[in-house]
């Protein structure tokens, strides 16, 4: 039985922790490595907080600079991608929240809890359902299946499944309990799932 | 197993984080659970396919022209 493991956890000194000193005394090329490695993956997360391409580039950009400013405060028993991405993580909130003048906005908002529901889309996919797509649409669907989530399920599957991060770091960059965080990933996972099966499932009579 | 039960170790079957005699009695299951097999199978395909396929790509030229910026006020002392 093949599994889906974490990308995340290896326990060797990570690489980031030497570019991180350099920074640290002085070497600013340092940072240019640091923001180059990482780059990408932060303006995902934010997009997919912020939903917005422009608040995505100022929550780029807002990210790196406060974490370069605050490197002084980075103690290094977390990883600098996770504690970047917490960074990340709450530059999207406030940025969400000034969007929405001034309402809160949390990652507890619009959860719903149907503990233990047994997913009621049955139907089997058919081999590979990406092929029948083209890119840019399925990138669409994807797109519009996991904007569809409710903002605090979002953000667990995109940092935990898409962005590789353990349950634990997980966890610590959403302040949020490791029960929390399983709970909220598996209906996550199941109602993605669920909306999915719309485009991917096996059509009747049709053998792909 | 009921299948809730099942599907209350769904992550962590995916994520294979169960003891040998859990895994053991999962697939027990599913040999037996049509419903349950779909259910874990196009999970884990919902999980690659995301894993795999870049939704919000930054585009070169947006890409450099950010990295200019932050990189121009480190350089400033922010």
């Amino acid at each position: 039985m093949s599994t889906i493991q974490p990308i995340a956890g290896e326990l060797e000194p990570h690489p980031d922790v030497a570019l991180v000193e350099q920074v640290r005394g002085g070497d600013v090329s340092a940072y240019d490595t640091l923001v180059r490695k990482y780059d990408r993956q932060i303006f995902r997360i934010a997009q997919h907080i912020t939903q917005n391409r422009e608040d995505a580039e100022d929550v780029m950009q807002d990210a790196f600079l406060k974490a370069y400013e605050k490197l002084d405060q980075f103690q290094g028993n977390s990883k600098f991608y996770t504690w970047l991405v917490r960074i990340a993580v709450n530059e999207s909130l406030m940025r969400l929240r000034k969007r929405r003048t001034g309402k809160m906005v949390s990652i507890d908002e619009d959860i719903q809890t149907d503990e233990g529901s047994v997913p009621r889309d049955l139907a089997d996919w058919a081999p590979d359902p990406e092929q029948n797509y083209g890119q840019a649409e399925l990138a669409e669907i994807l797109r519009k299946t996991i904007q569809g989530l409710p903002q605090g399920f979002r953000i667990v599957f995109v940092l935990r499944d898409v962005e590789g991060l353990s349950t634990e770091e997980t966890a610590e960059t959403l302040g949020l309990s490791i029960p929390a965080v399983k709970s909220r990933l598996l209906r996550a996972r199941l109602q993605l799932r669920e909306r999915l099966s719309r485009y991917f499932h096996r059509k009747k009579g049709v053998e792909k | 197993m009921t299948c809730s039960e099942f599907l209350a170790l769904l992550d962590d079957l995916i994520d294979d984080s169960v003891a040998p005699e859990t895994r053991a009695e999962l697939q027990r299951h599913l040999r037996g659970c049509e419903h349950c097999e779909v259910t874990l199978n196009t999970t884990r395909k919902t999980i690659e396919i995301y894993r795999s396929h870049e939704i919000y790509d930054l585009p070169p030229g947006l890409r450099e022209r950010l990295h200019a910026a932050i990189m121009a006020r480190c350089k400033k002392g922010c």
